[in-house]
């Protein structure tokens, strides 16, 4: 057993520029050249990347105050509403929200090309941004209506604030219907034409840290090509899915929410995204540097895609409708090698998630921290794991109106 | 010389009705390989084909489709790969059915290889960042 490192210790060899850093990628070849124990002795930081459509992500605003005042109750940004309900000049603009004109999937498949999520890519991009917004006046907030412009500078505060993120694991999604069908994991053509997925597998940051030994409440990340914090667990996070030897969960599971000022990121990394019949969303880019704290953390950022498995499902009826059969697990390593077998066809596979995009997120979070300005966060706390069994639930389902309605 | 070309015609509706491609075969020797074809009658049409055959021949029969008032465009010039708003992420690379956008492995980067491209638009709206791009122009 190799000796254990502290935070501090591991903290001040990057403020030293001693510190030895890795991507989740690269530390594979050292640990299959000279073993988990002398790796972990080696190595401080390993970083971690993905960049996947997101959609539970969203963007918090400040607008300031018009003279005379307003409290806004209706907000559009470049025709896309916000939430109003908080206080006065403050909105949320969610990741898949449309504009009311939108035709949706009236015409299906739907094409969706205009959405929060694309908002949120202007803003950072430094484009001029059309503001509508109403209110129904009151004493100390008189105006009714105001309709200007403005760029991302010009506004109090913009934080990203998205509920979940950085899905660990996620299933595969295959069409067993007769026809095309349009969903959130893509376009899936009849009779499994394809298998589509979406993870970065030995990249994604919570799959190199499985049981959440490191992450938690407060670890600062790359966010949207800025820094970030994890600011809690996600929404539907669900820690208590099944998982192998070594504690890679073989279903989705846990999420992580996430939260950082826009105004130091970059379009580069936080893209507006249209899924035909499905919806608008945004693509986040997301790394987390994990600290090489000990041989068993190590152990867990060694992990490849073949030996992470993905459950395949169906989305015609599967899904949707909870019918059907279990279809199986496919490693990573299969779905990245284009063909996956399942039953007696050979189905090409495609990700949602860019794993070169991946990569590139962990090579500059490695950057970052070999620069001596990125330094590792111990969490204020850490976020619940196996052992809280947590169990999502169905929505319950009953007779809202009990008395007779 | 032989020449091999990927077109698209477009017909005007005054067009629309004439055997063209008998044309193409019989009077000017040329092979014919329609990748995409749609033409009602009385509107505008507008055909996708591989021609083939000797260089007179070809010359002669694109002099004789623009005198019959065709517009005819370079196909491999119509879908444009936007490489700036690619994300690298490949859904596309199931949904193209000619191969022409595929996944370059290990890289797992997103490659478009122009000529095996036959134009038929299902990228345009199966990509997510909307980085497939449709240009009409230059004319053959």
């Amino acid at each position: 057993m190799g000796k254990e490192k502290t935070y501090e210790e591991i903290n001040q060899k990057i403020r030293s520029g001693k510190a030895v850093v890795l991507t989740a990628e690269e530390v594979l070849e050292l640990v299959a050249e000279q073993g988990v124990s002398r790796a972990a002795d080696r190595v401080d930081v390993v970083t971690t990347g993905t960049f996947g459509p997101m959609c539970s992500s969203g963007l918090f605003m400040n607008f300031g105050h018009p003279l005379p005042r307003i409290k806004m109750n209706e907000v559009y940004l470049n025709g896309v509403p916000a939430y109003a309900g908080i206080a006065a000049v403050d909105a949320y603009l969610g990741a898949t929200a449309l504009p009311p004109g939108d035709p949706r999937n009236r015409s299906h498949p739907g094409e969706f090309v205009y959405g929060g999520g694309h908002v949120i890519e202007d803003l950072v991009a430094g484009k001029e941004i059309r503001l509508e917004a109403h209110g129904y006046g009151t004493d100390c907030y008189p105006s009714k209506k105001v309709e200007t412009s403005f760029r991302l500078s010009e506004i109090n505060e913009a934080t990203l604030y998205n509920p979940r993120n950085a899905y660990q694991n996620y299933s595969a999604a295959v069409n067993l219907g007769k026809k095309m069908i349009y969903t959130y994991m893509g376009i899936l053509k009849p009779r499994m034409g394809n298998v589509n997925y979406s993870t970065a597998g030995q990249l994604s940051p919570l799959l190199n840290d499985p049981l959440l030994k490191t992450i938690g409440m407060g670890t600062q990340i790359f966010l949207g090509g800025g820094r970030g914090f994890v600011a809690w667990y996600g929404t539907q996070h669900n820690p208590s899915a099944e998982r192998g030897a070594n504690g890679v969960p073989k279903a989705p599971a846990a999420t992580l929410a996430v939260t950082g000022d826009l105004k130091q990121m970059r379009r580069r990394w936080l893209r507006g995204l249209s899924f035909l019949g499905y919806g608008a969303t945004l693509q986040v880019g997301l790394g987390i540097p994990i600290p090489v704290l000990n041989e068993e953390i190590m152990k867990y950022c060694a992990v490849k895609d073949e030996e992470i498995y993905a459950p395949l499902v169906d989305f015609s009826r599967g899904y949707p409708y909870g019918e059907g059969d279990d279809l199986g697990l496919v490693s990573y390593a299969e779905l990245k090698s284009g063909h996956v077998q399942i039953r007696d066809q050979r189905v090409p596979t495609a990700s949602l998630s860019s794993y070169v995009g991946a990569r590139e997120i962990a090579l500059t979070l490695k950057k970052w921290i070999l620069a001596g300005d990125f330094t590792l966060t111990r969490p204020a706390v850490p976020l619940p794991s196996v052992e809280a069994g947590i169990k999502l639930q169905p929505l319950p389902r009953r007779n809202p109106y009990p008395g007779g309605m | 010389m032989v020449v091999k070309q990927k077109l698209v015609f477009h017909f005007p509706p005054s067009v629309v009705e004439q055997p063209i491609i008998y044309r193409l075969v019989k009077d000017f020797g040329l092979m014919v390989n329609i990748l995409r074809a749609d033409i009602n009658p009385k509107k505008e049409g507008r055909l996708m084909l591989e021609l083939s055959g000797s260089e007179t021949g070809y010359r002669q029969a694109i002099e004789w489709l623009h005198r019959e008032g065709l517009k005819i465009l370079n196909l491999k010039q119509q879908i444009i790969w936007n490489e700036e708003r690619c994300t690298q992420c490949g859904a596309c690379s199931v949904i193209c059915p000619s191969g022409a956008l595929g996944l370059r492995r290990p890289e797992m980067t997103v490659s478009f290889e122009e000529d095996k491209c036959i134009v038929c638009e299902l990228c345009l709206k199966a990509c997510p960042a909307r980085a497939m791009e449709t240009l009409l122009e230059n004319d053959a």
